[in-house]
């Protein structure tokens, strides 16, 4: 039973296990370590920040960023010695280069041309009924000339009527 | 003029399925380097077979060669190993092995075992060289020119596929050294 419960607490310290920890010497050094291993990504691990992974080479990244917050240097010197090594890969916020501006820009640039075309269509569908009665009397007719007497004795009888309510 | 407005969307739909299917039959595991053409990172490691012996990035100086990154626990650098042997021994071409994160006991049985193919093992066994390389799966293969400067790296098993293109670009690295 002893042995038991002992076993049972070892199973479950075993996902503490797979992180390690280091000791900083000032709290500042804690936060920044913390927020550094979650924007470097693993390079073995495709998707996976270095802090989440227990990868060999990712512990090993951990280290060095232990290291140099240790050893005093700064977030850029970390990440650009992060870089150096292992290309822009390694970081999750891709720098703005040549070859990236179309990360940057792209969802903007489309979502322009989305709102230029929705407000495109969106006028073009913003016609009075009077135009469409001019657009109409332009078209060539389909309807035989008695089809059009009665349609243009329907078109006088109702309108009309309500043009007349709403003038009196 | 209009009419043809209509086919917009599709022909963008169209564009991004080309550029998006090209995607797919990009491996993302293989990574850029971001060393070509930079100089060998320096380093100051034991010999694999004289402990007492330190090697630096200048004993890796003096001709195109190429520079294997293996490990005893690495699966994929058993079955390239048969291929090293070839290229070493039988083509004679100058291979430096970098031994990482790896017990040398156990690296040199298995060398005893599977033969040599390299001309210097380095013992990288922190991993801090191949940091600095910026391996991230061994195997790793790198072609270094006469300068020790990096031009080409390769992640993953040499197979005679590989070494094709292996070699097609040492021998154009070392007809260049041969201009200068």
């Amino acid at each position: 039973m002893k042995w038991g419960s002992l076993l049972l607490l070892l199973m479950l310290a075993w996902p503490a296990l797979a992180i390690e920890s280091y000791d900083f010497s000032t709290a500042d050094g804690e936060r920044r370590y913390n927020q550094m291993v979650r924007e470097l990504r693993c390079p073995t691990c495709q998707n996976q920040a270095i802090s989440d992974s227990d990868a060999p080479l990712a512990a090993d990244l951990r280290r060095e960023v232990h290291r140099m917050i240790e050893e005093g240097y700064s977030d850029d010197y970390i990440l650009e010695f992060m870089v150096n090594r292992y290309g822009d890969f390694v970081h999750y916020r891709p720098p703005f280069t040549s070859q990236t501006w179309i990360l940057w820009f792209g969802p903007l640039v489309l979502l322009v041309l989305g709102a230029l075309a929705v407000l495109r269509i969106a006028r073009n569908r913003h016609i009075t009924p009077v135009e469409v009665k001019a657009q109409q009397q332009e078209l060539p007719s389909a309807l035989s000339p008695q089809e059009q007497a009665r349609l243009q004795a329907l078109l006088k009888s109702a309108p009309q009527e309500t043009q007349q309510e709403t003038k009196s | 003029m209009r009419k043809w407005l209509v086919f917009t969307p599709l022909a963008i739909f169209l564009g991004m399925g080309v550029f998006l299917l090209q995607g797919l039959f990009n491996d993302p595991r293989v990574l850029p380097s971001a060393l070509i053409n930079k100089p060998f990172p320096e380093f100051n490691l034991p010999s694999l077979y004289e402990p007492e012996t330190r090697l630096t990035q200048d004993d890796l100086k003096g001709e195109v060669a190429l520079l294997n990154v293996w490990a005893t626990w690495c699966p994929t650098c058993k079955e390239e190993h048969e291929q090293l042997n070839r290229i070493g021994l039988q083509e004679g071409v100058t291979i430096y092995g970098l031994n990482y994160k790896d017990d040398p006991e156990l690296a040199r049985e298995w060398l005893a075992q599977y033969l040599d193919p390299y001309a210097k093992v380095i013992v990288d066994a922190d991993g801090r060289l191949g940091l600095d390389l910026g391996v991230y799966g061994a195997p790793e293969t790198y072609i270094l020119d006469a300068q020790g400067v990096i031009r080409y790296r390769h992640v993953g098993e040499v197979n005679e596929k590989v070494w094709q293109n292996l070699k097609g670009l040492m021998q154009a690295i070392a007809a260049e050294g041969d201009e200068v």
